[in-house]
């Protein structure tokens, strides 16, 4: 039988919450998947549109980009602009044909340890059936 | 090429027990440019430490990366180990490979598949790290505190007394708080104004405090060491420094509106004094109460005054302070009259809630200090005190425990027992909460001594009849219907933050909590502290909580404040934005979303206000030319991280 696609995916998480609430997922001892790799920003706001293109062209399958509830923010504001650019890398991502299940956003608080794990575990199973992300990676 | 060296810890087996420690450190071994990697059982103990000294030393590393627990637990131990060894703390990076990796999966090879990864990206950031010395900012050595209550006023005292100049500015005419209206205070028994007029008297004297009542915040701007204030001074119409207190004016004034000091049991003039020890000891006209300060419309009582202190053309005034800590004391309010309907508040006369009730005992109060029912001015015989009114009622209150109220209520039934002797005193309870230092022998002392008498259970219904307020309950312990005809009833109201912490919380930038009041930085390990740094918190702003303890987290937050205003200058994470002059083409897309407002366009360029910046990185995300970008996390770092996060 021939393996089960694992799905390869890059999560950007920020410094204050969402990084926080992934460390509470650890001391709690929840269970997640393992596909995830994790890259703290200092905040969701700084998260650029080249950093999620330039993780699918590296053969990512799911991009996550998490940071604090809105109003949350460590530094006021940032999640507010994050959502905008998000939306619109979303549309950009959908114009170009790639499978809208493969780039989420989610607002995870350092208290919300269970959530990230559950947001893990749905996008995991969401990217399965996918397969492997050919639209963007580049050949090299 | 640098000289990366790479250490992978154990943590005995809360990493290894998931984690291939050995297949970790081997793999890492071959990554481009890791000139040294080892593996040991706890990297943070002393042997583990003296491990990365050597190594930083005999195989002269240029930097550093820890695969170990997140860098929340250990990044400092780990950079001041490294600095130790001549490195600069940036050439130290830690790689969370325990909460977000050995903890979270059960699978060793999958696991330590992904240790590796997440190890490599932070080889892949640290070898583009800038060494950076933090910024150091001078520091304002004076502070504000908000509120005056008992929290307020000792913050405001430890401060002044340690040197430094305070700014207390309280909103009401007076200082004093909630503190100023109690009779006597558990478990004690102390009078509460003889214990706190002193200190408000000390305020009112003491050269270092500059003291605004009748004043409020209209704008907070600046960062930790360096704020700016906006204060809001309103008109109290009278001079101060006139005023002799001779009392002529609310003699002639025609107008009488509801007391708020005796919570509505009494009246007073438009022109007023709070109390008599009110400080500052002036009197103060109510401008929503007069009908105009036209002396047309009334003037009289400028007619009366001798010293022509009354002055109708005093105007708001603005007053800008600048300050290196602020202080947040702003106190509670009683859960709204309105919200009690159930229990007859606002509908009859005698049932009070336990502020007009202090009131009522107090010997400054409107009885001079006699229990009277308020509707025919008669001793109470029967009273019924109930607990947790409004409070620990998530469906249709406020959901936690108000944490005074069983203690003030023991208070009340004592003190309405050595006030009428042959009166009884009936208390309806969920749970007696009596943590505290001489507080559990004080709640006996009620019930062994005054004879007061514990119903478990809840009232069901009040209402009036003949003369009497009907209270019907059930006490769960006995089983058994209980009714009372009682002559008056005090509700245990819950406490709420003050009317308009929200507002506040917003000028200052600081997070409330799910009930409203303002959030801490750590429940456990940083209480005083705000989530701003530079602003700290005390007293029942930050939740219920009585007098000694409202007192020690005042003085703990002044404490703190001290920290700060005792050095001359302060450090700031040197991890900001910088700006590449060559690629800025001035668009200004990055002054318009900066949080901070940290940046600025000079001659056609962007320029960064390196202490204003918090490197939170939004202009760096939204600069369509990378022109600027974040030290230590720069787009390539991040780039070069992504791509062996994906195993590239
Ligand atoms: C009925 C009752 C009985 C009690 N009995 C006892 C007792 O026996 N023993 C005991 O230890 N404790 C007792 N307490 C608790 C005690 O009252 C509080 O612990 C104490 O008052 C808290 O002090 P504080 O300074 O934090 O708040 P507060 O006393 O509420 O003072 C806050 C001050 O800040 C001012 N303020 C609010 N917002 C602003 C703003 N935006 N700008 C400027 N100023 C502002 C307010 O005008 C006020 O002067 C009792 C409480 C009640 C309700
Ligand atoms: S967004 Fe970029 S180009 Fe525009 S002003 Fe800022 S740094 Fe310069
Ligand atoms: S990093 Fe954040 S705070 Fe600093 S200049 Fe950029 S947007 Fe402003
Ligand atoms: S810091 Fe978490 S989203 Fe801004």
């Amino acid at each position: 039988m021939a393996e089960e696609f694992e799905p390869k995916i890059v999560a950007f998480l920020c410094k204050w919450c969402s990084s926080a609430g992934s460390d509470l997922a650890g001391v709690s001892r929840m269970e997640y998947p393992p596909n995830v790799v994790p890259i703290t920003v200092m905040c969701s706001g700084s998260v650029s549109p080249l950093y999620i293109f330039s993780a699918f062209k590296r053969g990512a399958d799911g991009v996550l980009v998490s940071g604090c509830h809105p109003g949350d923010c460590h530094y006021i504001k940032g999640n507010f602009y994050a959502r905008r650019r998000i939306a619109l890398v979303k549309k950009l991502l959908d114009y170009i044909g790639l499978e809208p299940q493969r780039f989420q956003m989610s607002w995870v608080s350092a208290a919300e340890g269970k959530k990230y794990t559950q947001i893990i575990k749905d996008f995991v199973q969401e990217l399965k059936p996918l397969g492997p992300q050919t639209k963007l990676r580049s050949n090299s | 090429m640098k000289r990366t060296g790479v250490f992978v810890c154990h943590c005995g087996i809360n990493i290894a027990g998931t984690v291939d420690v050995k297949k970790a450190a081997k793999e890492l071994s071959k990554h481009k440019g890791v000139v040294h990697s080892e593996d040991y059982v706890y990297m943070c103990s002393d042997p583990g430490q003296n491990l990365i000294l050597d190594a930083i030393k005999e195989k002269k590393l240029d930097n550093v990366v820890i695969a170990c627990c997140s860098p929340t637990l250990h990044e400092t131990t780990f950079r001041n180990a490294s600095k130790s060894a001549g490195l600069n703390e940036f050439q130290c990076e830690i790689a969370n490979i325990r909460e977000q990796c050995s903890w979270v999966h059960k699978d060793m090879d999958k696991a330590t598949e992904k240790a590796i990864k997440i190890t490599k990206s932070a080889v892949e950031k640290v070898r583009r790290n800038e060494s950076l010395e933090p910024i150091s900012i001078p520091v304002t050595r004076r502070a504000l505190v908000i509120g005056g209550g008992i929290a307020g006023i000792q913050s405001a005292l430890d401060l002044a007394n340690t040197g430094y100049e305070v700014i207390l500015v309280e909103r009401s005419p007076s200082i004093g708080g909630h503190m100023i209206q109690l009779s006597e205070t558990f478990p004690t028994l102390d009078c509460s104004q003889c214990i706190l007029t002193p200190k408000m008297v000390e305020v009112s004297k003491h050269s270092n405090i500059k003291l605004m009542t009748s004043s409020e915040i209209q704008e907070i701007s600046g960062y930790v060491g360096n704020f700016k204030a906006k204060i809001l001074k309103k008109p109290t119409y009278v001079d101060a420094d006139k005023c002799t207190l001779c009392d002529e004016c609310t003699k002639v004034c025609p107008v009488v509106v509801s007391n708020e000091f005796d919570l509505g049991l009494t009246g007073r003039r438009a022109i007023y004094i709070p109390f008599p020890q009110a400080i500052p000891a002036t009197y103060t006209l109510d401008i929503s109460a007069c009908p105009g300060l036209l002396p047309i419309a009334c003037g009289k009582c400028a007619d009366v005054c001798e010293p022509g202190a009354i002055d109708f053309d005093m105007k708001p005034e603005i007053i800008e302070e600048e300050v290196g800590a602020i202080i947040v004391a702003s106190g509670f309010d009683l859960y709204e009259k309105e919200m009690m309907g159930e229990y007859g508040y606002g509908k009859y006369p005698d049932v009070l809630d336990g502020l007009q009730f202090e009131r009522l005992l107090s010997a400054s109060g409107p009885t001079m200090g006699k229990v009277l029912r308020p509707s025919d001015h008669k001793e109470p015989k029967e009273v019924v005190f109930i607990q947790c009114a409004g409070s620990r009622d998530p469906e249709l209150h406020c959901p936690y425990c108000s944490k005074i109220c069983c203690m003030y209520t023991a208070k009340h039934a004592m003190l309405y027992k050595h006030h009428v002797h042959d009166g009884q005193a009936y208390i309806f309870y969920i749970d007696i909460r009596s943590g505290g230092k001489g507080y559990e022998e004080f709640v006996q002392r009620a019930v062994e001594e005054d004879g007061v008498l514990y119903l478990r259970g809840k009232v069901s219904k009040i209402f009036e009849e003949k003369g009497k307020i009907k209270v019907w309950g059930v006490d769960t312990l006995a089983g058994k219907d209980i009714e009372i005809d009682a002559d008056m009833v005090v509700l245990a109201t819950a406490m709420r933050p003050s009317e308009g912490a929200e507002e506040l919380a917003k000028k200052l930038k600081i997070a409330l909590d799910k009930d409203g009041f303002l959030s801490e930085a750590h429940p456990k390990l940083r209480p005083v502290e705000s989530v701003t740094s530079g602003m700290f918190l005390a007293g029942a702003a930050q939740a219920p909580k009585d007098i000694p303890e409202a007192v020690a987290q005042a003085s703990g937050a002044a404490a703190k404040a001290i920290a700060i205003l005792s050095q001359e200058r302060l450090f700031h994470a040197p991890t900001v934005a910088k700006v590449n002059v060559n690629l800025c083409t001035g668009c200004g897309m990055c002054v318009d979303v900066c949080p901070y407002d940290s940046l600025s366009l000079k001659d056609g360029k962007v320029e960064v206000n390196e202490v204003l910046c918090e490197g939170c990185g939004t202009c760096s995300a939204t600069c369509l030319r990378a022109a600027i970008q974040i030290r230590n996390l720069t787009p390539l770092q991040v780039s070069e991280m992504i791509k062996v996060s994906l195993g590239g």
